[in-house]
Parts: C-alpha cells; structure tokens; sequence
C-alpha cells in the first residue's frame, strides 16, 4: 500500500513536471477551470434570484451542498478525470503494454495521469464553501466536524467507483466516452441539488442504486441539523464511508471481471 | 519455458448497424509447441495469421478460449502479475515510453514499477546505454526520438529488469537496415551471454536468417510448420533459379531438367534441381547466352512455398 503510493507520487510527479514546465499555458489553464467553474456557480445564484427556496432549502443551504459536491467532484476529477480518454486505451490496443507490467492495471491507469489545472475548479469549491459557511448559522459540534471532513474522501471515492465502472463499459463498447460522461459529470450536477427535488425514481436511483446521494446531500443534512424532507431513516447520514467503502470494492470487482473480456486491437 | 497445448483463442465479432450479426473468428484454433529456456525462436505468419494473438494470450494480455499455456511454469491469464516481473515484452506498434518525458526518466519510472534495486539497475542500464548507444539522447523526450532510436529505448525498457524471457512482437517493423542490424545484434547477444530466451514475431523474413535457428509458422490459426531453418530449406529449398540473359528476346528456352518460370525480354528465370553444371551446358547451346547467374532459394521463397503448400 505505502509502496503503491509511492509509485503513484512518482508516476504523477513526472507527469505534474512536463505540465509545469510550460508555466504560461499551464497559468492559462488553470485560471480558466476557475472561471468556468464560477460561471457554473452563477447559474445556481440565478436560480434564487427566482426562488427564495428550492424545496425547502434556502440559496445558502444550496451553496454548501454545491461547494461539497464541487470540492469532492473536483478531487475525483483530479485524480481519474483522465478515465475519460480511457476508451482510447482500449481502442488503440494501448492497454496491452498496462498488463505486461507487474502492477495493477486500474492502479496504473490512474497514475497515468494528473491533470494540475483541475484545482481551478476545486478553488471555486473552497470559496463557495467559504461563502455558504459564513452565511449559514451552523452549530458546530465534534460530530458534526467529522461528518463534514469524512464526507469528502468518502465523495471522492464514491464517485471514483461510479466512473470506474461506467469506463469498464469500454472494455465491451470500445467507445462508451459519453455514456460514461452522463453519469460522472452528470452525477456530479444532480448532486449539487438537493435530492428531494428531483422526481421519485431519480431519487431512488441516487440513494440507492448509484448512490451519489451519500457524497454530500446525506452528510449536509446532518451538518446543517436540517429534517430529511424525504424522512429517510437518520442513520445514512453518517454510511457515507461505509457506502464509499462498498461501492469500491463493487467497481474493483466490476473492474477485475471487464479485464477478463479485453480484447485487444489488432497488429 | 514456454508450453501451449492446443491452444485457442475465439472472438465473437458483431458486424451490421441495426440486425447485428454474430461471427465467430478463430484467431488461434489449435497451436501446441514447446520452447525451451535459451532458445531464440521466430514465429512467422501471413497477416492475420494468428501471432500477436498467441503472443498476447502467452503474455496475459488475451484469456485464452481454450488450451493449456505454462510460461516459466505459471498461467499467464491468472498469474499475470507475477509472471510479468519474469518476462519482457515489446511490441513494435506500441509505445511504453512516456512519450512527454526524457527516455532516462521512462527508465527511472519503470525501475520503481519493476522494483529493479538501485545498483542492479545502474549496472543495466550502463551496459544497454553502451551496446544500444543510448548516451547521445538519453534527456531527449521520448516524443523527439526517430524511429530507431525509439525502438532501441523500447528495448531497454523491456529488458531493464532483467527478464528469463523477451517477447517480441515486429520489433523491426519500419526501421533502416543500420538500425534493424543494432537490434538483431543486441538480441543474439542477450541469448548468447545472458541466455535470454526470445520468441519474436516478424515479417521480416531477414530477422529470422539472422537471428533464428528455430521456426514456427502459424497460417490460418494453426501451425503449419515447427523445425529449424536448415530442415525447412531442404524440405522446402533444393529447387534452385538460373537466370539466363540471352542476346535478344526470346521464346521459353525448351531444355531437360528445367523448366520456364518467367520471361522479362531478353532475360529468363529456369527452375531446376540437381547440379547446375550440365543444365548451363544445355543451356548454351540452345541459345546465344550473354549472362548466367544461379538465384539459392532465399527464406522468402520458402516460406511463400510453405503458405501455398507446394
């Protein structure tokens, strides 16, 4: 495990020194996930400016689920978002060379790659966090804290193993790239809303099947001491790391099995 | 080292936009050989024919759909981790080189992947650098590398961490003669002085003269011939060509013990057997000859014999 990370800091540290060496462009880049990243943000505050209330959450209560879901999103794409370009590797054949080496291959396919510039958009997350945490009256105890610290490495693995498995679909469709991007970019715009406004089957599926429910409405919930509108039982308040927990051992097996099916390209 | 019983290896193939059609392709559909450690052995084949699908079935990469394989007495498919560290490989048509990232740095990466340990490493690599003549881009990122001296870093990188087995899949594909030399040299001297067992797919019938003593030949998925080139050469090869420039243009040459093979003007190929000294007698005295010259039958006529069954 240690050995791993080790390997992975230097696979990635390579990878942030080829970046960094063009610092003009990479400045570039970066300001310019920040800037998109707070045009999004807009749009959440152009919602309000309709509506004092979405359900039954205040402009400010949004503001901190969309910074949680920002910030966690923003880690995951940090460290996976180049899973995206991953049908690529299984199309080109280029995933051969992965397995004739002597690690992992989803470990090697992560170190493969770090794109810096995403920090752009997890500097936007801080802010609105920053902005909503100001705003909020919330009464701070020992549990609370802890929920909200666990909540984002918890996020970030949840999300991680639902873009593992949509990008194992690749293993079969060869080209799966925007299937996938449904739910990864997807799951992180509906987890910026408050789940109970979305219809009952939507909501269903979030909590239970593809559970983004638990990267940060549930943990909100706790954190702001807010009743579940949907009057789910309190104790998914706190599963999200024993969710986070389930849901990657599943993609690791999801994984594990759609490598079994690679079929190469030809030569 | 290497066993494979009865090997197979199916794909299904879904062709059609809208009534998609299942079709079975037979990659491999019954290869057994065995190699031994130390021996350098080429596979050979017809595009299509079904190499890189046994190598990659032989290195983990592809499940196998049916047979045995043991490499270095493990099961590629299920043991692929550990048999990795055993075996090198380099596929001509892949880059394993970080392509943004100076080849010494590719190298260091690969260390750490291997667990090669430090002084190890540094004795490899300084041996490679001098019989591959690394130095002069060793800080050259990879993505500035020509041709040759890509696959010369791909060579290292396979061979780094000191592997019982090397794997090579068209490792010549597209390089000049000078180059295709300093990488067939460097193969026979990791086989001859570290005993590296090799098995290497090419097209270039050249690379197996020089290199191989042994032959395998897979057409259609299964293996059509397994011997050493000396076999197939009297199997196949004792029909020799005289090539005959006579004065002017002429009809086929009508003489005993050879027969016309092909016209181009003035010049005709006779395919004969036996000795060529009563055949060139005949010869001139059929017709007013300028030039003789007698054409052994190279690899590449072999092997086209052996793809047609003659």
């Amino acid at each position: 495990m240690v050995d791993a990370v080790l390997l992975w800091r230097r696979l990635v540290g390579a990878q942030v020194r080829s970046q960094v060496q063009y610092r003009g462009s990479f400045a570039l880049e970066l300001v310019g996930a920040f800037v998109i990243a707070f045009l999004d943000f807009v749009a959440v505050l152009v919602i309000f400016h309709n509506t004092p209330r979405l359900a039954e959450w205040t402009v400010q209560e949004v503001a901190f689920l969309y910074a949680l879901s920002s910030i966690t999103f923003a880690f995951t794409d940090l460290l996976i978002g180049h899973l995206d370009l991953f049908p690529r590797l299984i199309r080109d054949g280029n995933f051969d060379i992965l397995l004739v080496r002597p690690r992992g291959t989803l470990f090697q396919v992560i170190a493969s790659d770090f794109q810096l510039r995403r920090l752009g958009k997890a500097a936007q997350g801080v802010l609105v966090l920053v902005y909503a945490l100001s705003a909020l009256e919330i009464h701070w105890t020992a549990p609370r804290v802890v929920v909200l610290l666990a909540s984002i490495p918890a996020g970030v693995l949840i999300f991680s193993a639902v873009w593992v498995v949509f990008a194992s679909l690749a293993f079969w469709t060869t080209d799966s790239g925007e299937f996938t991007n449904a739910f990864t970019y997807g799951g992180n715009f509906l987890a910026q809303y408050p789940i109970d406004i979305y219809g009952a089957w939507l909501r269903r599926l979030l909590a239970y099947l593809i559970p983004l429910a638990f990267v940060c409405y549930f943990p909100a919930l706790y954190v702001l001491g807010k009743q579940d509108p949907l009057g789910l039982p309190r104790v998914l308040q706190f599963l999200s790391p024993a969710v986070a927990l389930a849901v990657a051992v599943v993609a690791g097996c999801v994984w594990r099995f759609a490598v079994r099916h690679y079929r190469s390209a030809g030569g | 080292m290497i066993e494979v019983e009865h090997l197979q290896k199916r794909f299904v193939v879904r062709r059609g936009r809208l009534r998609r059609e299942r079709h079975v392709v037979e990659a491999v559909r019954d290869v057994s050989f065995r190699i031994d450690r130390g021996e350098l052995v080429g596979y050979l084949g017809p595009n299509g024919a079904g190499k890189s699908t046994t190598i990659k079935m032989l290195t983990g990469i592809l499940v196998p759909s049916g047979g045995r394989i043991s490499v270095a007495g493990m099961e590629p498919s299920r043991q692929r981790v550990e048999l990795a560290r055993r075996i090198g490989a380099m596929f001509g048509q892949r880059i394993q080189l970080w392509w943004d990232l100076p080849l010494l740095d590719s190298f260091e990466l690969l260390r750490h992947i291997y667990r090669v340990p430090a002084d190890r490493y540094r004795a490899s690599l300084a041996r490679f650098c001098e019989v591959l003549e690394l130095d002069p881009f060793l800080h050259t990122p990879v993505r500035q590398l020509s041709l040759g001296q890509r696959i010369r870093g791909e060579l290292t990188a396979a061979m780094l961490h000191g592997p019982e087995l090397l794997f090579l899949d068209e490792p010549t594909i597209g390089l000049d003669v000078v180059a295709k030399q300093r990488v067939r040299d460097f193969l026979v001297e990791i086989n001859r002085q570290d005993g590296v067992t090799v098995l290497l797919t090419t097209h270039d019938l050249g690379d197996i003269e020089r290199l191989c003593e042994r032959l395998l030949v897979i057409d259609h998925g299964s293996l059509i011939w397994d011997g050493r080139i000396a076999e197939l050469r009297v199997r196949y090869g004792d029909e020799r060509t005289l090539v005959v420039d006579l004065e002017e243009p002429a009809p086929p040459l009508r003489v005993e013990g050879a027969r016309v093979e092909r016209v181009e003007g003035p010049r005709q190929w006779l395919r004969f057997r036996g000795p060529a000294a009563e055949l060139t007698a005949r010869v001139a005295a059929a017709a007013q000859v300028v030039d003789l010259q007698i054409a052994e039958p190279d690899i590449e006529e072999i092997v086209r014999r052996i793809y047609t069954g003659k």
